[in-house]
């Protein structure tokens, strides 16, 4: 019997058991934002800790910056004192630290694989709960939280529950403009939000073997919307060919002795699985959401569900969120007016987002009254985004083209909506007051279908603007 | 540093219907402009509490220790301001029907007792405790049960969590730093901790 991914990477980093049945675990890469780690330095002063393995750490500042312009200090004081907070904190422990301008500085999901820190085989934690994006390229990655953030600091360890391992096969072949985030929002609304809790989601068959790179981040990155606090694909060429050469990955002689490495650290041909499901995307068109959770989404052709077609305590949940959403069930979504789009965020702030929402951009201008920002997901995609000529697409047509940060995803910054207002965002969560306003409503969506929207002023279907085709 | 041992949890309780209540309602993320946990209590559920119904904003069971809650309690985002902020409100043990892993971990981290009951129960002690919020009920770990009215209901619980709160190694750091030696070996073997970068950027 074979050995699955998992199982490969959690016993080559146990240390040991512990007493109370979880595994000590050893955390090959560690990240930090500002947001999550200032109270864990503080312990360890208040503890007379150190940080043990200092050069295993990688920081950036994403959550708070401000995407109009970064100057010091910072219009807020509040984010000001955690900007400084985290430039002090590395500094002191000497752990690298990638701020605004340094030229790598963006989304901690973003930037580590773009700089080949993350890796397959590896262990990754992050006090984030979208770390599960890393495990596209083949590494155990999951969020934590701040007081394991100050235990992976002080001894490059966590206390860890093993999870059961659930093999997902994505079978069918994927229509046009059917992009990773209507995968993974259809994986969510046919297994739960909750479906994978206690469990890691391998992601396999066909439709990810076809997938490169940043498709397969974007769709792990959501896996936690699934209850699934680890996500991953197994390492395959494209991953190697994708870590080739950037600066953390390993060079030289060392690189083919990598790939030769990693070529082991992938799920056995019969691994076994505590279980296994198929989902064929074959007939799945563009998603959107239409509640609360990820897992309240249609495809853009069907009507809103309608709350007797759910069982008890979904019926409820649904009322709920039509409601808060303004959403009349038994009508589609499209046609709904929009106020705001958000392009970005570590689920679909890469070049690949881009370059598709770029595509659907060229077709026209930003509707009347709407406000459009695309926000790239690092200041490498921004420089390579200038580069191909994006930039300028999404300028002239009346999109603000906006600098690196997490922003309008959960609206630490000065990116927020107002009152009831309707925002189809690339982002991963529309949890009620998610978007910087207790009565600011979110759908989900994919990049060319949040440019389709900015370009309607209404929720539209990318499929039937033609000429984005072109 | 040792923390201290947590084999029960008695008080009054506050009733929060309800599924997938995410850690962005229990504390929205303009709050966790802070470098500090210290205040974030009076703003649990700052958003929600508008509702003049919420039950954090009724005055009945103010100074409640123990939460009721439905399904995936705590889904959503790492952030340890969660229960963090739900501790210094005053909750030291949640009662739900499941709850996210993070914040799960999240919770234990703070010392937070979180226990699930089947669903039946979660809306019969809810009924109760909104009709008679000054009854006490209690969390009992070493006996694995809920307590109301005399009556004892069998409580499931993630075993480790249990083991660490009873032991007082919900604060782990301390047993994680006995294995030094074990984490450096382990580390020393690690193939990718001796590759070579291609460069580092500028």
């Amino acid at each position: 019997m074979g050995t699955n991914l998992l199982a490969k990477v959690w016993d080559l980093h146990r240390v040991r058991d512990l007493p109370s049945g979880e595994t000590q675990l050893f955390i090959g890469l560690h990240l930090i934002h500002e947001v999550t780690s200032p109270q864990a330095f503080e312990e360890l002063r208040e503890r007379g800790l150190k940080v043990r393995r200092p050069e295993r750490t990688f920081a950036v500042a994403d959550h708070v910056v401000p995407t109009d312009g970064v100057r010091r200090p910072l219009a807020d004081p509040l984010a000001e004192e955690m900007l400084t907070a985290i430039q002090d904190n590395t500094a002191a422990c000497r752990i690298a630290f990638f701020g605004p301008g340094c030229g790598s500085q963006g989304v901690i999901h973003v930037v580590a694989p773009e700089l080949g820190l993350t890796q397959p085989g590896m262990t990754i934690a992050c006090g984030d709960s979208h770390t599960s994006t890393h495990g596209a390229l083949g590494a155990v990655a999951f969020g934590i939280g701040t007081s394991q953030v100050r235990d992976v600091l002080a001894t490059q360890c966590l206390a860890a529950r093993r999870p059961k391992v659930r093999r997902i096969v994505l079978t069918g072949e994927r229509g046009p403009w059917v992009a990773a985030k209507d995968v993974i929002l259809h994986i969510i609304r046919t297994l739960g939000v909750k479906g994978g809790v206690g469990f890691a989601y391998e992601l396999a068959g066909p439709v990810v073997d076809g997938m490169e790179i940043e498709e397969r981040l974007t769709l792990c990155n959501m896996g936690i919307e699934g209850g699934a606090r680890v996500t991953y694909c197994n390492p395959d060429e494209k991953t190697f060919a994708f870590l080739d050469g950037r600066p953390y990955a390993p060079g030289g002689d060392d690189f083919p002795a990598a790939v030769a490495w990693w070529r082991t650290m992938a799920s056995d041909r019969d691994a076994t699985f505590d279980d296994e499901v198929a989902i064929d995307v074959g007939g799945l068109g563009p998603m959107v959401t239409w509640g609360i959770t990820p897992g309240q989404a249609i495809g853009i052709d069907e009507i809103v569900p309608l709350p007797s077609s759910f069982r008890e305590p979904e019926r409820r949940q649904a009322e709920e969120a039509q409601a808060f959403m303004g959403v009349t069930p038994g009508k589609p979504l499209a046609g709904a007016k929009v106020n705001v789009v958000f392009i970005g965020s570590c689920t679909n702030g890469r070049m690949s987002d881009l370059r598709l929402a770029a595509r659907v951009a060229r077709c026209g201008t930003v509707a009347p009254g709407v406000r459009a920002l695309v926000v790239p997901g690092s200041e490498r995609v921004a420089a390579q985004a200038e580069a191909e000529g994006l930039a300028d697409v999404f300028r002239k047509a009346g999109f603000e083209w906006r600098l690196p940060g997490c922003s309008m995803c959960l609206a630490m910054n000065p990116d927020r909506l107002q009152a009831g207002e309707l925002c189809v965002a690339t982002s991963n969560r529309n949890f009620k007051g998610r978007q910087g306003h207790p009565q600011g409503r979110t759908v989900l969506a994919s990049p060319a279908m949040a440019a389709a929207a900015a370009l309607a002023g209404r929720i539209v279907d990318v499929r039937g603007m033609a000429r984005a085709d072109a | 540093m040792t923390a201290q041992s947590i084999q029960r949890v008695t008080g009054r309780a506050v009733p929060l219907g309800g599924d997938d209540i995410d850690t962005d309602r229990i504390i929205p993320a303009r709050f966790l402009l802070c470098t500090t946990f210290a205040g974030l209590g009076e703003h649990a559920f700052e958003d929600d509490r508008k509702d003049p119904g919420h039950p954090f904003s009724d005055p009945r069971h103010a100074g409640a220790k123990i939460l009721v809650t439905g399904r995936n309690f705590g889904c959503g985002s790492s952030r340890e301001h969660a229960p963090q902020a739900l501790k210094r409100w005053g909750i030291a043990a949640v009662i739900g029907e499941s709850f996210a892993e993070i914040f799960l971990d999240n919770a234990t981290s703070c010392g937070i007792a979180c226990v699930c009951l089947p669903r039946e129960l979660i809306e019969k002690l809810i009924g109760d405790v909104r009709q008679d919020p000054r009854a006490e009920l209690a969390v009992d770990l070493a006996a694995r049960t809920v307590e109301h009215r005399r009556r004892n209901y069998p409580l499931a619980m993630v075993e480790s969590v249990r083991r660490r709160l009873r032991d007082g190694t919900w604060d782990v750091l301390a047993v994680l730093a006995e294995a030094r030696d074990r984490a450096d070996a382990l580390a020393a073997r690690l193939p990718y901790l001796a590759f070579r970068r291609a460069g580092i950027p500028r």
